[in-house]
């Protein structure tokens, strides 16, 4: 058994296959005059070649994965019938008489060069397509055919890391799971798992030791593989695969009903987006609301910072959309791991712990307000919160509300309409939980962001392959402080939820609800199955699962006993 | 030739997805199409070009066409980057 981190759920079993990292290797040589034809012939050939798998890889994944990533392939295609770059191509052929090989390699790293000198985020980004496409272009001249695309059977996908074209490369109705060794539930092979509904597993660092076609059991719950297991071993996670398909079909029923638990308690169950799409999405997967709005997308991939204007317009759009159900939406978090170019922010040495989210909006008054104004604006057209990241003192939120009383001021002048949201804050910090009868005086609601807490309270770094383990909320120092935090909130008549990976752990439902949280926000994919789940149980049978968990000592034994009470 | 100056206004600029909705915009008309922006100039019909030209937002270009549709082509071109790019954004 090999223990990795679980990044899309389910269970495959079946045979490995290692996808390898190709290095394309561009000989230089000279061409003699009279060859210099053949050789043009030879690019248009590959050139042809290259334009064909594109056309080909954008049509399945517009039907697989969306419009939006087909569009990725759609630009790789302009690039290959470029007016320009094409004919310097054969120039440079002619004139250097030289292979076809070097001349793309010229001429495209020098684009690519070009892209990566550029000081707009977006550009640069161009620089990976267009080597993208350069080695696919190479490979068609070398032809060197990507190994491996199509299976007899069935395969489960080992590899060191998987970048967008090699998983467009992949024939995924023949792809039962992923294993790699790089990446973290938010990676794009975890991504791309969990949008094709297979199971992954990620964080393998003995990935290079599976062989292939060697039998494979991937357990994308818990986050393991296990090699040529016994019959024993193997029946077992054949029954939990009928299982799992079993209740696929029951899950489904949830898609249209109330969040409820089995006694009757309505409980919110809601969705983190990240743009305005998501929104659909998280309707279409049975959500109830929006938990976490992240907002940094509007101001990120851009040169200046949005107007209010266009905040209104995003966020009055996303009011709207949920008639009525709530949206809170989180003020700007940037900082740590999410920089904006354009405000030209110091790098720091520890940025987690630096200047960031609402120390930064603090700052920078006219930022926020302007977000603010917006914010309250646009919740004159739905049910709008508002919520404060990264609050660690009192301070902080008596301010981050004095500028927003400032801001109604401001639109109180000028005749806008607006409404009055309620104001919460995350509570990411232990030092907010420490003080949160305090801070529940300021505000209508906490919503804890376990990714930080964890992170701040374990004094783990997220991004640390090798203390991955830490990061986890079923520490009993977690636990207590998710506790203490839900019932001082309740004390102080404020409703408490949950924003961070955590509330969409399955295992550790039982655990919340019976602590008493009243709203579980997750990533869209995990809101039917949630709940399904929550309507297995009782109020009164999730306390006492919660009041057992809060005497365990070890993560070991918290996570032993939730798997034990679990529903099968 | 027709050339005339116009604005880019939405907020990502020619980058990117937007460069790639004007460069198959620009490679429907006949004519001959150039963009050039502060000195620099590069066929509105290839996207390496236009993406290298790094037009971001609030930049003046000039779009020039010469050839038979060259009036047409110019009028569409300006209004696609006055406001279909615009409309586009965060939908």
């Amino acid at each position: 058994m090999i223990k990795g981190i679980g990044a899309s759920p389910g269970i495959a079993i079946g045979k490995a296959y290692q996808i390898k990292e190709e290095k394309i290797h561009v000989k230089r040589e000279k061409i003699a005059s009279k060859e210099i034809e053949s050789e043009i012939n030879r690019f248009q050939k590959g050139l042809q070649g290259a334009k064909n798998e594109l056309q080909k890889i954008k049509n399945e994944m517009i039907t697989k994965i969306g419009d939006e990533k087909g569009e990725i392939f759609n630009a790789h295609l302009m690039i290959l019938e470029d007016p320009e770059m094409i004919p310097a191509i054969k120039n440079k052929i002619l004139n250097e008489k030289i292979n076809a090989e070097a001349a793309v390699k010229d001429i495209m790293e020098d684009y690519a060069q070009t892209f990566s000198e550029m000081d707009n985020e977006y550009m640069q980004e161009r620089e990976t397509d267009v080597r993208d496409v350069k080695d696919r272009l190479l490979r068609n001249l070398l032809k060197k055919e990507r190994k491996k695309k199509e299976w007899d059977e069935e395969v489960i996908i080992v590899a060191r890391n998987l970048t967008p074209s090699d998983t467009a490369k992949l024939d995924t109705d023949k792809v039962m799971a992923f294993v790699t060794k790089e990446g973290s539930r938010t990676s794009h092979s975890a991504i791309m798992a969990r949008s094709l509904k297979v199971p992954a597993v990620v964080g393998i660092e003995e990935y290079e030791k599976i062989k292939n076609d060697q039998m494979l059991i991937v357990d994308g719950e818990e986050g393991i593989i296990i090699t040529e297991p016994n019959d024993e071993i193997l029946n077992k996670y054949k029954e939990k695969q009928r299982r799992e398909k079993e209740l696929i079909n029951k899950i489904e029923s949830y898609r249209q009903r109330k969040a409820k638990t089995r006694d009757g308690k309505k409980i919110e169950v809601v969705g983190n987006i990240g743009n305005i799409k998501d929104l659909d999405v998280v309707l279409e997967e049975g959500g109830e609301g929006v938990g976490l709005f992240r907002t940094e997308f509007l101001y990120m991939d851009r040169d200046e910072l949005p107007s209010e204007e266009e905040q209104f317009s995003v966020y009055r759009k996303a009011a709207e959309k949920m008639s009525g159900n709530p949206v809170i939406i989180r003020t700007l978090d940037i900082g740590g791991d999410k920089d904006l170019p354009y405000l030209n922010l110091k790098e720091e040495m520890n940025p987690f712990l630096g200047y960031r989210a609402i120390r930064f909006c603090l700052e920078e008054k006219e930022i926020f307000k302007s977000q603010l104004k917006a914010l309250l604006r646009a919740s004159a057209y739905g049910n709008i919160k508002i919520m404060y990241p990264l609050i660690s003192c009192l301070e902080e939120v008596k301010e981050a509300n004095k500028l927003l009383k400032e801001a109604r001021k401001e639109l109180e002048e000028k005749g806008e309409k607006y409404n009055e949201p309620e104001v919460g804050i995350m509570i990411e910090v232990p030092a907010a939980v420490s003080i949160a009868d305090l801070l529940a005086q300021e505000v209508d609601f906490f919503s804890i962001g376990t990714n930080d807490l964890i992170q701040y309270a374990m004094a783990v770094d997220r991004g640390n392959q090798k203390i991955a383990y830490l990061h986890s909320p079923y520490y009993p120092a977690v636990l207590r402080l998710i506790k203490k935090t839900i019932e001082i909130g309740h004390e102080n008549n404020i409703w408490v939820g949950m924003c961070g990976e955590a509330a969409g752990e399955e295992l550790l439902m039982p655990f919340l609800l019976g602590a008493g949280l009243d709203e579980f926000s997750m990533s869209a994919v995990s809101l039917l199955k949630f709940k399904y789940l929550l309507s297995q149980w009782t109020k009164e049978e999730a306390e006492e699962i919660t009041e057992k968990v809060l005497k365990l000592e070890t993560k070991t034994k918290v996570k032993e006993f939730l798997k034990e009470v679990s529903i099968k | 030739m027709t050339r005339q100056k116009v604005r880019v206004e939405n907020e990502t600029g020619l980058h990117a997805r937007p460069a790639a909705k004007f460069v198959q915009k620009a490679s429907s008309y006949d004519a001959d199409i150039r963009i050039e922006i502060k000195g620099q100039r590069g066929n509105a019909k290839s996207i390496m070009q236009v993406m290298s030209l790094g037009i971001g937002k609030g930049d003046e270009i000039f779009i020039e066409a010469e050839g038979k549709d060259e009036k047409i082509a110019i009028e569409e071109l300006v209004d696609f980057i006055k406001k279909v790019l615009p409309s586009t954004e965060n939908e």
